[in-house]
């Protein structure tokens, strides 16, 4: 049961994590409101569903497949906006990227909160994902986790295709080994960023949808996620995405185990710790693949 | 995305530093105690996390002052609200409170919503003798010269809602809260109630501030099998845990739950099906029955709209501009010294039914209900306490 619960939590600190970590690892660009985009695929998810309920009250159990691509979608755009118009001009200024993507951050609060509201809204939950999986007596796995854990392993399958088989992750790969020896062989690399800015932001939309089914979804629902994602893709190792994932696995269990065995906040106190302490011994992070400076 | 320039940002900022000259070179604002109107300083979180939960409360209190002018204002003066954003940011509630007082002369501050923001308050208020109406439900364990505080302090709803379901749903407890004053305040009070009626506790768990992930906390209740749940679990925690109990196969039919932080507003971000069964002890419900309260919803929903749900802390809000309204009708004075002193016993026929300021304390002796929340999002209220019970903030634990 602990176990599921940790398995449950790993793959929902990967979706927050896998975006940030494409975004980081390959640009180098610390985005603060990655937390945001997520938002903005709740919010999307939240419009779907009132749409559905609305105009087609008899879908309303599929209209998650309809929100999860349009999520993205939505997102992809945003992001790709985002980095043509906002974040290209602090490439390379690492520090300046994090006070401006801050601020990013909270005039898009703001924003959801002008726009949709302060309230929180409620998604609700499609009949067929609420309920639990009675595996035993005492051991229940609630649907909803295990369509998460099902996206998940989708989307991350997807993300090591796109950038292992495919040309433009070919791309990807050798912008961010080296800018001016991948401009010279005539890749465009402003358009490379872009992508990759928007596809990292696609993810955080799924995240954000995702989380619609566990958490709530409010103006600040991105600040409760950003945090722990960060430790994730920090002590992962920001260059390596298996990094990413290893590390999201070892915090998740980590975390749900020293939750049962201590109240919520130490444990929290605990998982800080541990990772400080990796952090002092192998500075760029556990799982850090080997490159030469 | 437009482009900021260098000259748009030198030329926006020199016209908000010469409407700042403008105030500092005396073209102050009108003088609160005019002939024809007084003012009063609304005060909360527009912006910012706690605007989820805050923001209603000025509808509330605009309401009763556009109530309290239709039918001749305080004392022949028409109220005129100063409305401040804290911005969920407790040093900016000091800061606007001093503004609100000092600048804008306001007679009395209604506002403040969480623990941190009013104590962050206080020593304005102590500095230039200013009253604050605190309308939120909280924790007790104060009492200061300047605040009137005319909700439900932890004693009149902890101890009447454990009493309750000891009696009604079983004597084994699980309390389970955020991690902070609180619902550590709660559970200190919780404690000795349950041994008192021969209960017991079987776990006691807190989540840090705005957790969203509470499974292990629920297989700890899984495991623990108790009667009850007492949870003071606060904000957006609240849609997660309620969402994930439901997702492990406990609901409102099987397992008995009951939360003071729960209030229809709440009920709207958590989903009606999800909440459906659960219970909340308040003061005030919606769908309490009484000629007052049908007024009051009424007119509520006349002015914001039909879907707008009213919760406790939102007809509090309300009653706290009456009761300033009162007192100073019966102290015949803006004075807050004087508007305090008269404060003391003073009476309000409220939505929520008659409450009483306390003649010493501050607080106000009250009812308070304990509601199961239906499928509508609105609560069937199962108990009401027989008498006003008197606010006990400072407990013997």
């Amino acid at each position: 049961m602990q176990v599921f619960n940790g398995i449950s939590l790993f793959t929902i600190l990967l979706l927050m994590a896998l975006g940030l970590a494409i975004v980081f690892g390959q640009m180098g660009v610390i985005n603060m409101a990655h937390g945001e985009l997520m938002a903005l695929g709740a919010y999307v998810t939240y419009f779907t569903s009132r749409f559905f309920a609305s105009h087609l009250p008899g879908w309303m159990d599929i209209y998650l497949f309809v929100a999860i691509p349009l999520a993205f979608g939505v997102t992809f755009l945003g992001g790709y906006l985002l980095e043509r118009g906002f974040i290209r001009w602090f490439y390379n200024r690492p520090l300046d990227t994090l006070l401006a993507t801050w601020g990013l951050s909270l005039i898009l609060q703001q924003a959801y909160r002008t726009f949709f509201g302060a309230q929180e809204v409620n998604v609700p939950l499609a009949s067929w994902l609420s309920g639990a999986w009675n595996v035993t007596e005492n051991i229940q796995l609630p649907l909803n986790r295990i369509f998460i854990i099902g996206l998940t392993a989708v989307v991350a399958v997807g993300v090591y295709l796109l950038l292992y088989k495919t040309r433009w992750g070919l791309a990807v790969r050798s912008v961010t080994q080296n800018r001016a020896m991948s401009e010279a062989v005539g890749i465009n690399t402003a358009r490379v960023d872009a992508v990759t800015f928007a596809l990292g932001s696609g993810l955080a939309g799924i995240a954000g949808c995702a989380f619609t089914m566990i958490g709530s979804t409010n103006p600040g629902t991105g600040q409760m996620y950003i945090v722990d994602s960060f430790i994730v893709v920090v002590f992962g190792g920001v260059q390596s995405l298996v990094g990413t994932a290893l590390s999201g696995f070892t915090i998740a269990q980590s975390q749900t185990t020293l939750e049962y065995l201590m109240s919520g906040s130490m444990a929290r106190v605990t998982i800080l710790l541990l990772v400080i302490v990796v952090l002092y011994y192998r500075p760029s992070g556990l799982f850090s693949s080997k490159v030469r400076a | 995305m437009s482009k900021i320039t260098r000259r748009k940002f030198m030329q926006a900022s020199g016209s908000v530093a010469a409407a700042g000259a403008a105030t500092t070179l005396g073209l102050w604002p009108m003088r609160a105690f005019s002939q024809e109107t007084v003012k009063l300083g609304l005060l909360h979180s527009l912006t910012g996390t706690i605007a989820i939960a805050e923001a209603s409360l000025v509808e509330a209190e605009k309401l009763a002052i556009d109530e309290i002018n239709a039918a001749g204002g305080v004392m022949g003066r028409q109220i005129t609200p100063v409305v401040e954003d804290g911005a969920s940011d407790n040093p900016v509630f000091a800061e606007k409170a001093k503004k609100l007082l000092e600048r804008d002369q306001v007679a009395a501050i209604i506002g403040c919503y969480t623990s941190a923001s009013r104590k962050a308050v206080l020593p304005v208020l102590n500095r230039a003798k200013g009253l604050l109406y605190y309308p939120t439900y909280y924790e007790g364990q104060e009492q200061d010269k300047y605040v009137i505080y005319p909700s439900q302090e932890a004693t009149q709803s902890v101890v009447a809602a454990i009493e309750w379901m000891a009696k009604e749903k079983g004597k084994t407890f699980f309390l389970v809260g955020s991690d902070y004053i609180y619902p550590r305040t709660c559970n200190k009070i919780a404690k000795p109630t349950i041994a008192r009626l021969g209960g017991k506790v079987l776990g006691e768990e807190y989540a840090p501030l705005g957790h969203t992930e509470f499974s292990s906390i629920i297989n700890k209740i899984k495991a623990a099998k108790p009667d009850c749940i007492y949870s003071t679990v606060v904000g957006g925690s609240n849609v997660a845990f309620y969402k994930q109990l439901k997702a492990a196969g406990l609901d409102g039919t099987k397992q008995v739950l009951l939360s003071t932080v729960v209030s229809e507003n709440e009920i709207e971000g958590i989903g009606k099906d999800n909440a459906v069964g659960y219970y909340a002890c308040m003061g005030y419900f919606q769908s309490i029955k009484n000629p007052v309260n049908e007024k009051f919803v009424k007119a509520f929903k006349a002015k914001y709209g039909q879907d707008k749900v009213i919760g406790d802390p939102m007809q509090v809000a309300y009653n706290s501009v009456y009761l300033w309204k009162l007192a100073v009708e019966k102290a015949k004075s803006f004075d807050p010294e004087k508007v305090i002193a008269a404060s003391s016993g003073l009476e309000f026929d409220a939505a929520e039914g008659k409450i009483r300021v306390h003649a010493t304390n501050h607080h106000v002796w009250k009812k308070v209900r304990v509601g199961r929340a239906r499928a509508d999002g609105q609560f069937d209220i199962v108990w009401e306490s027989p008498n006003l019970i008197e606010p006990n903030p400072f407990p013997k634990l």
